[in-house]
């Protein structure tokens, strides 16, 4: 088991596992090396990569651009898809020999299954899904994340690496610069795995309608909804808006929506033009997956519930009889702009 | 036959869960009596495992770690069809991170004995790491598939699984034995039923102590936990950059006034 040196001198590196898709590293490994770069830096280490992929030829230099020193790459067909057993193999290998003081991992699907199973191997503590890296006073890195009302920040103070996953989208994209370089270590794929799990395929699904991460509005509804029925008129808005619909867990917990849509700290995080929570009460897990929106509205029928505090417009309502009214509203909206731009755009006579 | 091991967890009611808050001074959990059900994720484990034992010739454990109420979820899922109930119910299993707890379980299923098929809920409602199951995997040895929505194929020992991802999902094959994780896509929980409830009081549950399980103290609850919970700030959540403006008149003026209000923002 990997026991801390406290007594100072020696500190290992700051590691991201990066992920790519075609031939792209992804925005939210470039955020996470971004601010891995301030913690490298606070802690006077380097900050290493590991890129593990089937073609990463002309791939890697956005890491570097962002900040890394050093990237370790397993570029292999046989690691085109992600392989839980050479993938956790390889890092846990590498962990071992290069003996890391930090590991962050995207909570990307793979980065979900990848981070325990490495953890639990290197016998290592792993926090979920963290809002937030700092470090304390005695270089030891404060994960936070939200609960029960309040943000705890958890630490692994004995054990190496201090092991996180991290959602998309808590760091903003750092300055890239465009001439970095650094070294690159290239990584043998082992030939002794056991191959009991193997990924045969990976098919992408996309869903109906604006993608959540891209939209510019989007309506979210939560346990408020009631049932199936109180759901789908708040879906309906959505629809009139061109919005994405986006959902708080007990919504999917109840079945109405998928797990895909789920905006929070286990979720997506947003960063729409114009946001509408609909039955919601504003918990943070979910509210920490909305970054930056231009306008935030909630609709919710307790005047005491704490999303009013955290929105620019709020409506006291039952969303069920609400929403169906705002919809034909808007849609009254959108008829009169039009006349209105038929009238003045149109064909005039002379 | 088939034997199938189920990790559950008695977690707190989901539909009243936002009751329970931090103290600030004891930065223990104010339970508040929530009142304990089996975590959802869970259930549809439970559930896909009793459809195996419908189809092949299988035997099903549960077993849970928690305190002693806990044994009623244990109970509930006998009644629903598994045959065998274990409760890891220990003082010292107390304030278990994901670590100590997936350790825990895991002596817990080796000491059950050799297992075919280990199956555990994709994330619990109450903590949400998603990290038990993959780490009794590792711990276990044995391959691990995550967020499994669906069995495509079994063909003996070898199973083709489809895992969800953020935008459609992965195709595995897996050899047993082998831990998946499965998500509520995979399964609709059947509802407990007379019948079952009558005969699951007929069957025994096991409770094991650190001592059953020959683990030492020091590896397993709080003490065997790497990570621990360091700093608490309470937050009310209020986002000083906005000051609500409440729209209010009747419901149709409220829509018209919402309507303007975004079409001004140039919204619409
Ligand atoms: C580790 C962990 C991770 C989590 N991650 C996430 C995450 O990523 N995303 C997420 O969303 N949640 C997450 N959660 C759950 C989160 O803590 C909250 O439970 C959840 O966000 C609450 O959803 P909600 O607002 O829809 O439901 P509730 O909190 O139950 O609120 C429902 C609201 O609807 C209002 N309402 C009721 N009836 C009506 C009506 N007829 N009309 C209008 N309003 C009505 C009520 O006043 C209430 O304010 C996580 C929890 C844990 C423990």
């Amino acid at each position: 088991m990997p026991m801390h040196d406290n007594m100072g001198a020696r500190c290992g590196a700051v590691w991201v596992i990066a992920e790519q898709t075609d031939g792209r590293i992804r925005t939210g490994s470039l955020q996470l090396v971004g601010h891995a770069r301030k913690l490298a830096n606070q802690l006077g280490t380097c900050l290493e990569v590991v890129l593990l992929g089937g073609n990463l030829v002309g791939v890697i230099q956005p890491l570097f651009a962002a900040g890394a020193d050093r990237v370790y790459l397993g570029n292999d067909p046989d690691l085109a898809l992600y392989q839980p057993e050479i993938y956790t193999e390889m890092v846990v290998k590498l962990a071992t020999e290069q003996e890391p003081e930090i590991m962050l991992v995207g909570s990307t699907s793979m980065g979900r299954e990848l981070a325990p199973l490495v953890a639990a191997r290197l016998q290592t503590g792993l926090t979920a899904h963290c809002i937030d890296l700092v470090l304390d006073e005695n270089g030891i890195l404060e994960q936070r994340v939200p609960a029960y009302g309040g943000l705890v920040s958890i630490t692994c103070p004995d054990r190496r690496p201090q092991m996180a996953t991290v959602a998309r989208g808590v760091f903003p994209m750092p300055q890239l610069d465009e001439d970095s370089t650094g070294e690159v270590v290239p990584l043998d794929v082992p030939d002794e795995v056991p191959g009991r799990v193997q990924t045969l395929e990976v098919i992408r699904e996309e869903p109906e309608g604006v993608p959540l991460e891209i939209a510019s509005v989007i309506v979210a509804g939560g346990a408020g909804a009631g049932d199936l029925d109180g759901w789908c008129k708040i879906a309906d808005l959505a629809k009139v808006l061109n919005a994405a619909l986006g959902s708080t867990r007990p919504a999917v917990d109840e079945g109405w929506i998928g797990l895909e849509t789920m905006i929070g700290q286990s979720g997506k995080v947003v960063s729409p033009e114009l946001y509408i929570g609909v039955g919601l009460s504003g918990e943070m897990q979910h509210m920490v997956g909305i970054t930056g929106a231009k306008v935030m509205v909630a609709i919710n029928s307790d005047a005491k519930s704490p999303v009013f505090e955290q929105v620019d417009y709020g409506v006291v309502d039952d969303c069920r009889k609400f929403v169906p009214v705002l919809v034909e509203k808007i849609k009254e909206h959108r008829e009169r702009a039009l006349s209105r731009s038929s009238r003045s755009h149109g064909p005039t006579s002379i | 036959m088939l034997r199938i091991a189920v990790c559950v967890k008695a977690v707190p009611d989901p539909k009243e869960a936002t009751r329970i808050k931090i103290d600030p001074v004891t930065r223990t959990l104010l339970r508040r009596d929530v009142p304990l059900v089996t975590n959802h994720l869970d259930r549809n484990a439970v559930e896909a495992a009793v459809q195996l034992k419908e189809e092949l010739d299988a035997h099903v454990a549960v077993i849970s770690m928690g305190p002693p109420p806990a044994e009623t979820i244990v109970r509930e899922c006998l009644a629903l069809g598994a045959d065998e109930g274990i409760l890891l119910c220990d003082q010292a299993f107390g304030g278990a991170d994901a670590f100590a707890t997936a350790y825990s379980l895991a002596k817990g299923i080796e000491k059950m004995g050799g297992f075919d098929l280990v199956l555990c809920g994709m994330a619990s409602s109450d903590s949400g790491t998603e990290w038990v199951g993959p780490k009794i995997g590792a711990l276990l040895g044995i391959p691990v598939v995550t967020a499994v929505r669906e069995i495509v194929e079994r063909d003996g020992r070898s199973w083709k699984v489809k895992a969800s991802l953020e935008n459609g999902y992965r195709l595995v094959r897996v050899r047993l034995p082998a831990l998946l994780t499965v998500t509520r896509e995979l399964n609709t929980p059947r509802a407990l039923s007379f019948s079952g409830i009558v005969s699951a009081r007929k069957k025994e549950i096991t409770e094991w102590g650190i001592n059953d399980l020959g683990v030492q103290e020091e590896a397993v609850g709080l003490r065997g936990s790497p990570t621990i919970t360091a700093n608490l700030t309470i937050m009310n959540g209020k986002d000083s950059k906005r000051a609500v403006e409440m729209i209010t008149g009747t419901r149709e003026e409220a829509a018209e006034r919402l309507v303007e209000k975004l079409a001004a923002a140039g919204m619409l």
